[in-house]
């Protein structure tokens, strides 16, 4: 094939030639360096961890300044990521640094989604790369690049084994990001303890599947130190926002009854470990992994998703633009196609609801036509009772002025009984018109 | 040993005999000691909290002994699914001619699992259980030996490594502090410094506070007790919850062989009270506190068991007379406590009818007009 016939030509060309004199070409890596510098260095690092486990205070140990943070609360409904991006610099070398927080993690009841939000948020920021790269116009040179570099992920020091938790997250992390495990808060595990305590992790993490963060060990110039890191992880480290007088300087630690912790002891704990492999080694190295291993993996199945590959069929290399319209136009004609089943679905629906309601005021109008007959029959009843009250009332008065009639006859014949027999007469007056006011409220 | 000394106080001088206007009551104490002393004891603690947190560590430190001797601890990847069990181990222990018959129950795979909702179940049945197992005993005929399981205490341990309570923890404790006596501690204290200690006590305290959390109070003293014990009392209150530390080994420290925990930076002892609270919570929870803590599960919690009890199984005999109770019951005078809620539930509906019929009547009214 052409390609091949290629590359024999040029294998057979290439030959090493001595140089005659300094031709300069010696000053590129300083030229890539100036380069670099000047356009300044971004990294992002996820910090994973229960809250309150220490994640702000190693931060801000390991970068030696204080990120402004608020403490989080533990009654968080879900995982939260928040990230926060700072520009530090340090002899002239300008670096972007992103950290990006789980808020909440671990403390919720039932943790089984707590993984997604960091999976989708990890997965974003590669598609926000990935949508970049495949743009038309692009500029990749000053994109901010937001993919993440490094996962810390802060185990607790409970002195067992790793938590469940921590195993499931892991596994789901694992292919997205370079991981490096943590064992938090260390100083309250002792030595001996801790030796078992990182053999019972690295073992749990092995015989689980889950690939952690490999320092490199193929560049002979850190092979050695970075092989006899390896050994060490996960890394038991202890933070401090504040210093304590230990001989004449005034170091970070903590001081407690018995004893000051210094941070930066190497036989305290492993932090001078950690700060040496992650920033004054590797960061480059994790930079390089994330873009050409994680970013790598996330975009050929992100690629295969869309139905692109490589070769046809017929092994002839595929346009990329023509795999585009074929899916586009396949998208839009599946787009139409849901939306004509969600209008005959609202259509259903419309009708259901109007035959529903017809239903319902059918109900009602019966309802009431029921209720106003009871209360008319109750109406007619009432009026009844009132005519025979008023019935009774009548004739009583009548009786009553015919008893008047008849006292007032008698009254004229003997005065002097007449005060004893009035007092009588009135109370036996004064009871029909009680009767009638009774008789009156019971009407109303 | 405050205690010891407070009651060999109270011990009455042979020479007070003679007194003739003497009756001799006041041997009752030592009467009551004697016998207690013969029957023995037993008390059931119960921990319970994360794995990790050193539960049984701080056990084997209170009560000097190792009961944990052979345990297998489970893997994350078991644990991810994990229920939680009840284990017992039970002890005898003897000191000075007491004898103690001791249990501890032990709650693993609490909150150990993923999901961990409602993964106190298991702990609140266990302890009905044994609320209903004295329940069916102490109502039967031969009432001679019962044995007394219920819990008598339950030591719960919050995590050092957050900034207080978490939801877990509040749910927990919600869900027992009605059944049983809760002492809150903060496990593994070496973690925290003092200052960051008095911070994390007093917002547990807070939260506890805040979400109507009951733990276990501790009596008031009374007025004729002496100085120093009402001083120890008010030192204890305002120290809760008790931040602790335990060790399963004896090192050398200061030229004496104490618990203790070695690190590079210094050795931390476990009795030292300027290290952490263990020496409280031993004085209060065995020397001084043990029988309250007895008193009030069974004048309290128990109590409360029982009237629910009862309660509803009268309500369920009054509904249903098929129900066949294992305890002879008399029927209440209070069942009218159901037909009340018939009856009341009648007025309601009169009122919802009658105010239909109001508005009906406007409507027509209206109409009218």
């Amino acid at each position: 094939m052409a390609a091949t016939d290629l590359d024999i030509l040029a294998s057979e060309g290439m030959r090493s030639l001595c140089l005659g004199g300094h031709v300069g070409f010696d000053s590129l890596p300083d030229q890539l360096v100036s380069k670099s510098v000047s356009q300044g260095f971004c990294f992002n690092i996820l910090c994973v961890g229960e809250t309150g486990i220490g994640k702000s205070t190693l931060m801000n140990t390991l970068f030696n300044t204080t990120f402004e943070n608020e403490e989080a609360s533990h009654y968080m409904d879900g995982v939260l990521l928040r990230p926060r991006t700072y520009d530090l610099q340090e002899s002239s070398v300008d670096l972007k640094l992103t950290i990006v927080d789980t808020v909440g993690f671990g403390d919720q009841i039932n943790k089984e989604e707590s993984y997604k939000p960091i999976v989708d948020y990890i997965d974003t920021q590669f598609e926000n790369y990935l949508q970049e790269e495949l743009k038309i116009r692009r500029s990749l040179f000053n994109y901010h690049d937001t993919r993440i570099h490094v996962c810390l992920y802060f185990i607790a020091p409970t002195g067992h084994s790793l938590k469940s938790l921590d195993l499931v997250t892991m596994k789901k992390l694992d292919s997205k990001v370079n991981i490096i495990p943590i064992i938090a808060k260390a100083d309250t595990i002792s030595k001996s303890e801790l030796h078992k305590f990182k053999i019972k992790v690295m073992s749990e993490l092995v015989s689980n599947g889950v690939q952690i963060y490999q320092f490199p060990a193929e560049d002979e110039a850190i092979a050695e130190i970075n092989s006899s890191m390896n050994a060490h992880l996960p890394f038991a480290v202890v933070g401090s926002s504040e210093e304590v007088k230990v001989g004449n300087k005034m170091v970070r630690a903590r001081q407690y009854p018995w004893g000051v912790v210094q941070v930066e002891n190497e036989s305290h704990c492993d932090f001078v470990r950690l700060r040496e492999m992650l920033i004054r080694v590797n960061m480059e190295d994790l930079r390089e992994q994330t873009h050409a291993r994680h970013y790598e993996l996330y975009r050929r199945c992100k690629l295969e998703e869309m139905g692109f590959k490589d070769t046809d069929p017929d092994n002839e290399p595929f346009s990329l633009q023509e795999t585009y319209e074929a899916k586009r136009k396949e998208f839009l004609g599946d787009l139409q196609h849901k939306e004509e089943g969600m209008r005959q679905m609202f259509v259903n629906r419309v009708k259901v609801t109007e035959a529903e309601l017809k239903e319902k005021e059918r109900e009602l109008h019966d309802r009431f036509e029921l209720l106003k007959r009871t209360h008319q029959e109750e109406k007619r009843s009432v009026e009844e009772k009132r005519r025979d009250l008023e019935e009774d009332m009548n004739s009583f008065n009548r009786r009553k002025v015919a008893a008047e009639t008849l006292q007032g006859q008698a009254f004229q014949g003997s005065a002097q009984l007449s005060i004893k027999k009035d007092k009588d007469k009135k109370n036996f007056f004064t009871l029909p018109s009680a009767c009638s006011l009774t008789a009156g409220r019971n009407l109303h | 040993m405050s205690t010891n000394i407070r009651f060999k106080n109270r011990f009455i001088k042979p020479e007070d005999s003679e007194d003739r206007q003497y009756v001799g009551f006041a041997t009752l104490p030592n009467q009551v000691h004697r016998k207690s002393v013969k029957k023995g004891f037993d008390f059931t603690l119960m921990v319970a909290g994360e794995s990790g947190l050193g539960k049984s560590t701080l056990v084997n430190s209170l009560f000097l002994t190792d009961l944990y001797k052979d345990r297998k601890l489970l893997n994350a990847e078991e644990r991810i699914s994990q229920t939680v069990e009840i284990t017992k181990h039970t002890v005898d222990i003897e000191e000075k001619g007491v004898k103690l018959k001791l249990t501890i129950v032990d709650t693993p795979g609490f909150g150990d699992a993923v999901n961990n909702n409602e993964c106190w179940k298991p702990i609140t049945d266990y302890i009905d259980q044994q609320f209903e197992q004295y329940f069916r005993d102490e109502s039967g005929l031969n009432r001679k030996n019962i044995l007394d399981n219920r819990v008598h205490c339950c030591l719960y341990f919050i995590p050092p490594f957050g900034h207080g309570l978490r939801p877990i923890d509040v749910e927990f404790m919600k869900a027992l502090h009605e059944k049983v006596n809760i002492i809150p501690l903060i496990a593994k204290a070496d973690c925290l410094t003092p200052n960051e200690i008095k911070k994390l006590k007093d917002r547990v305290r807070d939260e506890i506070e805040k979400f109507g959390i009951k733990v276990y109070q501790f009596p008031e003293c009374d007025s004729d007790e002496d100085e120093e014990f009402k001083q120890l009392d008010k030192e204890l209150k305002e120290c809760t919850p008790l931040a602790v530390i335990g060790s399963n080994t004896v090192v050398e420290a200061r030229g004496q062989r104490v618990r203790g925990r070695v690190y590079p930076w210094g050795i931390v002892e476990v009795e030292n009270q300027s290290h952490c609270d263990f020496v409280k919570l031993r004085s209060m929870l065995i020397r001084s506190h043990m029988h309250d803590l007895k008193d009030v599960t069974c004048d309290v919690h128990y109590e409360n068991y029982r009237a629910q009890c009862i309660q509803d199984m009268t309500s369920k005999l009054t509904q249903d007379n098929r129900v066949d109770s294992p305890l002879p019951i008399l029927p209440l005078p209070t069942p009218d406590a159901e037909t009340e809620r018939l009856i009341k539930m009648k007025d309601e509906e009169l009122k919802r009818m009658q105010e239909m019929l109001e508005k009906m009547q406007q409507q027509i009214h209206e109409k009218e007009q």
